[in-house]
């Protein structure tokens, strides 16, 4: 069933590229000049992260090429620099631009992890409370509502420690990045249950719904394969600005020192363990990262912004 | 009286949800006692402390020592989990104040200025601004600022309170000192300044939607000064959500309050959850969440009272 479903939106999606090519949406985005800049931006670092392993100059997880005795040199316009070293090293002798690709690259891992399980979680729950109202209904949103009350980075930290809690004599090193997701997915699914459920409300009145109930097609089919096709589109605007959430969410995480460990950096990892030498005078360890982030978040808010903008009808 | 319902379900929600965490999520025993200590000893110890209970019965001890302020004992300090709290929130709460004024005594000038003259370059740098003001994570703006301030220009403190005087038994405050105040500057900027521009840019998108209404061009046509009507007819209008907002981000505040006290070593409430998180430290994890929680909710409902006082049209509608 779950096959259904992907191959379903899959087909939605190239549907909707093709129309997207001529429609108004494709002109708003090429009349934006911060948009196109954001999405050359925001494709830049993807690829950037993606290809990490080839086009980073060392890799920072090979202990063979690290040495102690490179540790801490300052980025290449500075004295004393190394030339091997365009940013410099980090404490540990990892050159730093290495370590922001592929940090960036574990931050977008958990990112897209993280906002697909929370759309899951959320879609699901919206579409059930949604199509069948009632209690059910009553349960999700009540519960929703009460979330909501409280801000992400709170219940991703109070997860995290009581995960922490249960799963503490396991092994941190491969749990943390499942925990990660896991309490992310859980602070996030909110928006999703809402918008899906608002939307499957107004479908399942339509006469395609109940022509299907008629006919004898059982809920859960009605719900996967007719009304999720057609209430997916705000879901997409919702998932590029939470990818950004998502992204600094996982970055705080990281810094507080609850998220990925210091042995699988992202970026926020890497601003944690630069944060120590600030005062020091190894500046570099913590602002390159952090700008790496920054520009990451930018772009990515910049490109949810107009997606956003472009998508709703009422301001066009 | 249906919000004041509403509030309490929430609370008894979160209170099963902090119990949950205190009962289940490592055992209270294996903390309390040491390696040594022998089974019969420890079946004691349970039984004594009411652990061979029903759940309900324990929920609703749990409960009753909650609501008087009793949250059992850290496992790190080895001290009552009130006391601790007691110790931290003046830190916490000052910090919230001085962020919230920030944002607001700043926030809103610039997008009232920012919402009558749209086009002026001065807007859009404020709007540029804001934009990355957002996409910046608040603990790395606190770094940016320690960079500067602390670091390069050594202007002011990089971290805790400064002198702090005391007031009564138990508040201390650093509003009192010049130190304090010094330490107080790059904290307040760091965890306010996601929310100045939250404000700056409501106000400005409310600015231009009132702009436009009849009754300010009515107010123009009557000949009234400009600042009459941006200030006494216009501004008055944009406040109902602005308030909302305010309310609802005080919440905010205090949770990204944690990040901050932490890049700022604030010895706060936010702190010590932090170094619990990270500790497994229960107590001080299920106090936080039901102090929060509190907080939270009792917000929620003033601000949501509030709304009435301020928008006749919501009292009419009730009625």
């Amino acid at each position: 069933m779950s096959n259904v479903s992907t191959d379903k939106t899959e087909t939605a999606a190239a549907g909707m590229l093709a129309r997207m090519v001529d429609s108004d949406i494709f002109h708003s985005f090429l009349k934006s000049k911060v948009t196109v800049i954001a999405a050359i931006g925001t494709a830049v670092l993807f690829l950037l992260a993606f290809f990490a392993p080839l086009i980073a100059p060392h890799d920072p997880f090979d202990l063979a090429t690290i040495s102690i005795l490179d540790a801490r040199v300052p980025p290449m316009w500075m004295e004393y620099a190394d030339p091997r070293f365009v940013l410099g090293t980090d404490d540990q002798g990892r050159d730093l631009l290495s370590g922001i690709f592929y940090g960036m690259r574990i931050s977008l891992i958990v990112g897209f992890c993280s906002v697909i399980a929370a759309a899951i979680l959320g879609i699901t729950l919206g579409l059930v409370a949604g199509y069948m109202g009632g209690r059910v209904d009553a349960v999700i949103m009540r519960i929703a509502d009460i979330q909501l009350t409280f801000p992400a980075i709170l219940i991703a930290l109070l997860i995290d420690g009581a995960a922490r809690g249960i799963f503490g004599a396991l092994d941190r090193e491969v749990f943390s990045f499942y925990i990660l997701i896991f309490s992310l997915a859980l602070s996030f699914w909110v928006q999703y249950a809402r918008t899906v459920r608002g939307s499957t409300m107004v479908e399942k009145n339509k006469e395609y719904v109940q022509a299907a109930r008629v006919i004898g097609i059982p809920a859960i089919i009605i719900m996967v394969r007719h009304i999720l096709p057609n209430v997916t589109g705000p879901v997409l605007v919702i998932a590029t600005i939470n990818l950004a959430l998502a992204i600094v969410t996982e970055a705080t995480l990281s810094f507080l020192g609850v998220g990925m460990p210091p042995t699988q950096p992202s970026l926020g990892t890497l601003i944690a363990i630069g944060n120590d030498f600030l005062y020091s005078g190894e500046w570099w360890i913590a602002i390159f990262p952090g700008l790496a982030l920054a520009l990451l978040v930018l772009n990515v808010n910049l490109l949810g912004d107009w997606l956003r903008d472009a998508l709703n009808p009422k301001l066009r | 009286m249906r919000r004041l319902l509403q509030a309490m379900i929430v609370m008894l929600v979160v209170a099963l949800l902090a119990f949950t965490l205190f009962r289940f999520v490592g055992d209270p025993i294996n903390q309390m006692v040491g390696i040594e200590t022998s089974i019969e000893e420890r079946e004691a110890l349970r039984e004594r402390l009411g652990l061979n209970d029903p759940i309900p019965v324990q929920f609703a001890r749990f409960i009753q020592s909650a609501v008087q302020f009793d949250f059992g004992t850290s496992y790190q300090f080895r001290q009552p989990v009130s006391d601790l709290f007691l110790k931290r929130i003046p830190a916490t709460l000052e910090l919230s104040f001085a962020s919230a004024v920030f944002a607001l005594v700043v926030g809103i000038p610039m997008g009232i200025y920012a919402g009558l003259n749209r086009e002026s370059w001065v807007s859009k740098v404020f709007l540029s601004v804001s934009l990355v003001g957002i996409s910046l994570p608040t603990f790395f703006i606190g770094i940016l600022l320690i960079f500067f301030f602390s670091v390069n220009l050594q202007w002011l403190p990089s971290f805790g309170r400064g002198e702090v005087v005391e007031i009564g038994s138990w508040w201390t405050t650093g509003f009192l000192t010049a130190s304090g105040l010094k330490a107080l500057i790059l904290p307040s900027i760091t965890l306010g300044l996601y929310q100045m521009t939250l404000i700056m840019r409501l106000i400005r998108a409310e600015m231009l939607e009132v702009i436009r209404t009849d009754y300010i061009k009515f107010a123009r046509a009557r000949g009234l000064p400009d600042r009459l009507v941006h200030f006494r007819h216009a501004l008055k209008n944009t406040l109902v959500p602005v308030i909302t907002i305010t309310g609802l981000q005080l919440g905010a505040i205090i949770a990204f309050a944690t990040i901050t006290e932490t890049v700022f070593q604030w010895p706060g409430m936010g702190l010590m959850f932090l170094q619990a998180v990270q500790n497994v430290d229960i107590p001080i994890m299920s106090a936080y969440l039901l102090l929060t929680a509190f907080l939270f909710v009792s917000i929620n409902f003033v601000v949501d009272i509030l709304y009435f006082l301020i928008d006749p049209r919501l009292r009419i509608e009730r009625a």
